[in-house]
């Protein structure tokens, strides 16, 4: 009968693990999916895959870089998130189209 | 911030500003890059007087930090033989922009623009005397030449162009490989203070090291001389190039790698030099003899008066490789003869090409007839060429073979050999464009010297009567700088030296007796 | 300071203004300031050499300094005179001066000043007389060598003058190049006398000479000697390198009558003479410049006998008597030779001024087969023709008789061979300028012009010349030269005299008898040794042999071999294999980059997966 009881506290490598299955889905994500929304929401999943290793890591270690850590990656996939976007969109009103094979040349 | 420093720094700011010009006004960057380059020409006649107060020692020096670590300097300065070679660049800069001025169409702001970059990088190689400096300029003058050939040259100009950065590019990165052991070895990139750490015994190589590191450098020097048989890019750059690159490639750019080999290779490894000099002068001798059999089976005139250069520099190659006072002043006053002649000559060739729109000698014929003064003036700039005696090259070449005289007689013998060929293939390239019948369609568009035009030949020509009439004027400074090099490499080969010979041994040594 | 540098000077001044003004002016002007420039150049040297007098040591001037390099090498520009320089100078500005007279009439025909003929001749011309004076005057080897490249830069320009012609133009080029060669040889002795002596001042050279080591003056100095032979033979037209004299002759005549007859060519005898220090120390030498010469004087002789066109005889005839100064110089009687340099200029520039009258009087008729009988047409041509024609064949008396005479006296002394191989020699020579005076001026007239006399200003040259060719040998040379060249050998044998004047005389007489007397002659023996006459009319086939031996092999192989084959094949095929195999990589390695970012990504992750799998396995860093 294997023991389903939950530990006292959550064990570290649960939190890896799920780090590792949203970086592994946002890979998957960037590698397999054509629209660029899709693409550019997977490039976010892993940097917030990455931010609960480090967030993990702080936690477990002690140390505060960690978090600082995360908030860089935050400012920066918000800063990315925001060019991105309106990259994105020029790109549809230029092309009418998001899928990701057909913009392949920086000339029109 | 010395003249030395304005002297680079203006032609970098003209090239900033020239880009910055409106696109759409070519006039206004003509008269700005000529304006600029003219008043570096006189501002650079400003070194003559305090240089040639003494000019075995270095003038003008600026050395301050430029990046902290790896310490690299920012060092430069001017003695007697670099003064000539940029008084030479400032001097035919403007003289190119005149030269462009009708025929440069396409892309005008940037044309000028690279002319005047050149002219900071080549400037630069003159005077650096920190090595990584050195190669900076040295490769900062490669990037213009390059646009120079690829964007405004003739039909093949992207394969030369290629070729031509591929050769330098080749040499300079082993040049660059030397420069660093020599700085892990040393502690510094900076010139002097390598020599005067090698002179005291604090920087000491081992002669597999030495032998390496000279040839690293030699190659890359060689490349750009070009010397036998690394000359094979030159024809095909001469050949492409328009006629301002060709102006600056011939008159400027060779001379940095002849400029390279009395600078930096002979002081820094004196012993390999000395050791190996017998097949550089080997091959320097073949380059002679050879530039000038292939000059004379050339159809088009360019690429004949690029091999008459592989010849010419071969002299050049020759008398620093003789380690004589005399044959070492005949190799720095040949790099400027063979500036001025065959600057000249180019720019006479361009000339011609702009009327016939043909570089094939076949094309031309009866020039005399129809542009008298075009045509004296080629053939003063031949004979001059030629080495006929009160024109400069004479005095060059007089200087070289009786240097190589004193080393070994046979070497006057067969590069004098080279002295009557000149003479055939010029003559020949001379007779078939000049004279002769007249053709409809060299009649037809061949017009005489217009006042532009006579701007940028007089000077040249007073140059080329007054450097051979009265070298006075010019070999002290060379002479006095070249035996501070050559006590260079004597304090280091004393012990090689074999005895003077005595009367008889001379003899020997003149006709190879064994 | 006796102001040398004026004697140059003046026809430099005169190049300069003609040369770049002269388009613009008349005719008249441009013979005003060619002309005058020469006159006083000749009264500036008539001046001086009687302000320096007596002449017996060299007198030198200095400048500036021309070329220095350090402590050892100074070269200064520096002039010099004494007797032997003071013969040439009055030679070369006084029958110089006579020439450029000459000149102003025979070429008032050429095109005007705007076409550019009559202006262009006249600055070439003062060019050359500027640089010939600095070859006599200069007071050191190399300075020597300014004014010896620069006598035969004017010489290519003189012989391609009338530029539009090939054959004009390739004369010249032909001219320069094989002077070049010689050039070689002189350059290279005077690298080996710099070595040697440290110096190139022709005092301090020959101050040394003296005082050398035996085996050093074996050695070295006869290499020198032979060296400065090189280039001697190159300028003066000797065996193996006077080809390029005869084909000069497309010059306008003025030019062969000053540049290849008077002045120019006896540059390799001046300096041989001027040398004579030097070969007096290198016996070997001397004796090659004597056999060089007589060759010489030989070889051109038979070639000159078969000749038809009037000019190329006159060059043959020049190429002979050079051959004779050489010879001269060679057994040591370097007085003789510049005596004959003298004597010569007379008559052959008159012989060649002569020739040209004829030439002009029949409106460019060159050969001789087209003419005859033009005695009572053109009689003062054929007075002075006639003066000079006595004069080469030695009729006693006359300027060329003296001289001949002691060359012949002192290769007696010498070589009793030589002597007579001189005196058949000069047997020939009397033979075919003889012919030429007949074959033009007696029998009837075989070509179509209509001949008139010239006009004084050709005349009057003319008649000094025939003046001088008369009584030019009473100015004695060999004794005014004592004291710079020595005594020449002494023994002045009555029967060799005899000998000498009979070998003319029958050479008169030869060609009276077969042009005049039995005109069917000449063709008789050319028939009958028809393989002979072939050999000596294509001039020995010699131009064909240098052209098949050396010339055609060198350019083929240099497009062949060198450019086609070593330049283009061989480097630039090794430069373009590593640039094909370097692209051929590329190709392969190109299809990594796609340019595709999924491709990117997927080889990204692969790496990494590589790189965590490596470090597993590896137990990662500890």
């Amino acid at each position: 009968m294997p023991d389903f009881s939950l530990p006292a506290a959550v064990p570290i490598s649960w939190y890896l693990i799920l780090s590792a299955v949203l970086f592994t889905l946002g890979i998957a994500g960037f590698l397999l999916r054509r629209s660029i929304i899709t693409v550019f929401m997977s490039i976010e999943l892993m940097l917030n895959a990455v931010n609960l290793t480090f967030v993990t890591f702080s936690y477990k270690l002690k140390a505060v870089d960690g978090h600082i850590f995360t908030f860089f990656v935050m400012v920066v996939a918000a800063a990315e998130a925001a060019v991105g976007l309106a990259i994105i969109l020029t790109v549809f009103r230029n092309r009418s189209t998001l899928e990701i094979d057909e913009v392949n040349s920086l000339k029109l | 911030m010395t003249l030395l420093d304005a002297l680079i720094a203006i032609p970098a700011a003209g090239f900033l500003i020239t880009l910055l010009l409106p696109r759409d006004n070519p006039g206004l960057v003509r008269n700005f890059t000529l304006f600029v380059s003219l008043v570096v020409f006189l501002l650079s006649l400003g070194l003559i007087g305090p240089v040639q107060e003494n000019p075995g020692v270095m003038h003008f020096e600026t050395n301050v930090p430029w990046i902290d670590y790896p310490a690299i300097r920012y060092h430069v300065g001017v003695d007697g033989m670099s003064l000539w070679l940029i008084i030479l660049s400032t001097l035919l800069t403007p003289i190119c922009i005149l030269v462009s001025w009708n025929y440069i169409q396409k892309r005008v702001k940037e044309f000028y623009a690279f002319l005047l970059l050149l002219l900071a990088g080549v400037t630069g190689v003159f005077v650096a005397l920190d090595l990584f400096l050195f190669y900076v300029f040295w490769e900062v003058s490669l990037v213009p030449m390059y646009f120079l050939i690829g964007v405004w040259g003739h039909d093949r100009r992207i394969y030369a162009a290629v070729k031509f950065f591929l050769f330098t590019m080749a040499g300079s990165v082993l040049m660059l490989g030397a420069i660093i052991v020599l700085y892990l070895k040393g502690g510094s990139f900076d010139l002097p203070f390598l020599l005067d750490s090698m002179a005291k015994g604090g920087l000491v190589l081992n002669p597999g090291q030495q032998f390496w590191m000279f040839l690293a450098f030699f190659v890359a020097f060689a490349v750009k001389v070009p010397l036998f048989p690394l000359h094979t890019w030159l024809p095909d750059a001469h050949g492409e190039a328009p006629t301002a690159g060709s102006i600056m490639l011939a008159s400027v750019l060779l001379k940095l790698g002849a400029y390279g080999l009395v600078r930096v290779c002979l002081p820094l490894f004196p012993r390999v030099a000395r050791e190996n000099a017998d097949w550089i002068i080997g091959l320097a001798i073949i380059g002679i003899i050879y530039g000038a059999l292939v000059a004379m089976v050339q159809p088009n005139m360019k690429r004949l008066v690029a091999y008459s250069s592989v010849s010419h520099l071969g002299f050049v190659v020759l008398g620093i490789f003789s380690f004589t006072q005399i044959g070492l002043d005949g190799a720095v006053y040949q790099m400027l003869n063979h500036g001025i002649s065959t600057g000249a000559l180019f720019m006479l060739v361009g000339y011609l090409y702009e009327r016939r729109h043909s570089l094939e000698i076949a094309d031309f014929g009866g020039v005399s007839s129809v542009a008298p003064w075009l045509s004296v003036m080629f053939v003063v700039t031949t004979l001059a060429s030629i080495g006929l005696p009160l024109l400069n090259n004479f005095v060059g070449e007089y200087l070289v073979l009786q240097g190589a005289a004193q080393v070994n007689f046979t070497y006057a013998v067969f590069a004098a050999i080279g002295v009557i060929l000149s003479a055939c293939y010029m003559l020949w390239l001379v007779q078939r464009t000049f004279y002769g019948e007249t053709p409809h369609e060299v009649a037809h568009h061949m017009k005489d010297f217009n006042a532009r035009e006579w701007a940028t030949m007089l000077p040249l020509l007073a140059l080329m009567v007054w450097m051979g009439v009265y070298s006075q004027s010019f070999i002290p400074a060379i002479t006095a700088s070249n035996s501070r090099t050559l006590d260079m490499t004597r304090q280091s080969a004393v012990a090689s030296q074999p005895q003077a010979p005595g009367p008889l041994a001379r003899l020997k040594e003149i006709f190879h007796v064994r | 300071m006796h102001q040398l540098w004026l004697i140059p000077a003046f026809p430099l001044l005169g190049f300069l203004i003609n040369g770049i003004f002269g388009k613009k002016f008349s005719k008249r002007a441009v013979s005003l300031f060619a002309v005058g420039s020469v006159l006083l150049s000749f009264l500036w040297v008539v001046k001086t050499l009687m302000a320096i007098s007596p002449l017996e040591t060299l007198y030198t001037e200095h400048y500036f300094t021309w070329i220095a390099s350090g402590a050892a090498l100074n070269i200064g520009f520096d002039l010099s005179v004494d007797r032997l320089t003071s013969v040439m100078l009055l030679v070369v500005t006084g029958i110089g001066s006579l020439i450029h007279i000459y000149a102003t009439g025979y070429m008032a025909h050429e095109p005007g000043p705007n076409h550019g003929g009559y202006y262009r001749f006249f600055s070439y011309l003062n060019l050359f007389m500027f640089f010939m004076l600095i070859l006599v005057l200069a007071a050191n080897y190399l300075l020597l060598f300014v004014g010896w490249e620069g006598v035969g830069l004017c010489s290519y320009l003189l012989i391609g003058f009338y530029f539009v012609k090939k054959s004009a133009t390739n004369a010249g080029i032909k001219a320069f190049v094989v002077n070049r060669i010689g050039d070689f040889g002189f350059s290279l002795a005077i690298f080996l006398i710099f070595i040697q002596f440290g110096s190139l001042d022709f005092q301090k050279v020959f101050a040394q000479a003296g005082g050398l080591a035996d085996e050093v003056q074996a050695g070295v100095i006869t290499a020198t000697c032979l060296l400065l032979m090189v280039g001697a033979a190159g300028k003066s037209a000797q065996v193996p390198l006077y080809v390029w004299l005869p084909d000069a002759m497309e010059g306008p005549t003025p030019v062969s009558a000053l540049i290849h007859a008077a002045t120019m060519v006896t540059a390799g005898v001046y300096m041989v003479a001027r040398s004579a220090p030097l070969f007096n120390h290198a016996p070997i030498a001397m004796e090659v410049v004597a056999v060089i010469g007589l060759l010489t004087a030989v070889m051109a002789a038979t070639i000159g006998m078969t000749q038809n066109d009037i000019k190329k005889v006159y060059a043959y005839s020049t190429v002979s008597q050079l051959g004779y100064m050489f010879l001269a110089c060679g057994v040591g009687a370097y007085s003789a030779g510049i005596y004959h340099v003298m004597t010569h200029a007379f008559f052959k520039a008159l012989l060649f001024l002569g020739a040209g009258s004829v030439i002009h009087a029949l409106q460019g008729e060159q050969d001789l087969r087209n003419m005859g009988g033009l005695r009572s047409k053109i009689p003062v041509t054929f007075l002075t023709l006639l003066c000079a024609s006595l004069a080469i064949a030695g009729f006693p008396y006359t300027s060329g008789f003296m001289s001949k005479d002691e060359i012949l006296v002192a290769a007696h002394h010498h070589s009793p061979a030589m002597f007579w191989i001189g005196v058949i020699t000069a047997s020939m020579t009397a033979f075919y300028v003889w012919r030429a005076l007949f074959l033009c001026f007696f029998g009837r007239y075989r070509g179509s012009a209509h001949p008139h006399e010239s006009p004084l200003v050709i005349t009057l040259p003319l008649g000094v010349l025939a003046l001088l060719s008369i009584l030019g040998g009473f100015f004695r040379v060999p004794v005014w030269l004592e004291p710079v060249l020595g005594k020449a050998p002494e023994g002045h044998d009555p029967a060799l005299v005899i000998i000498s004047v009979a070998a003319g005389l029958i050479g008169i007489f030869l060609a009276w008898l077969f042009y005049v007397a039995k005109p069917g002659l000449p063709d008789t023996f050319a028939r009958a040794l028809k393989g002979l006459y072939t050999l000596v009319y294509n001039k020995y086939f010699v131009d064909e042999a240098y052209d098949a031996v050396i010339i055609r092999p060198v350019v083929d192989g240099s497009r062949t071999v060198l450019w086609k084959g070593f330049d283009v094949g061989v480097v630039d095929g090794i430069v373009n294999g590593v640039g094909s195999v370097s692209r051929g990589v590329g190709g392969i390695l190109r299809t990594l980059q796609g340019g595709s970012i999924r491709n990117y990504a997927a080889l990204t992750l692969l790496g990494a997966v590589l790189v965590l799998a490596a470090v597993a396995f590896t137990g990662g860093a500890q």
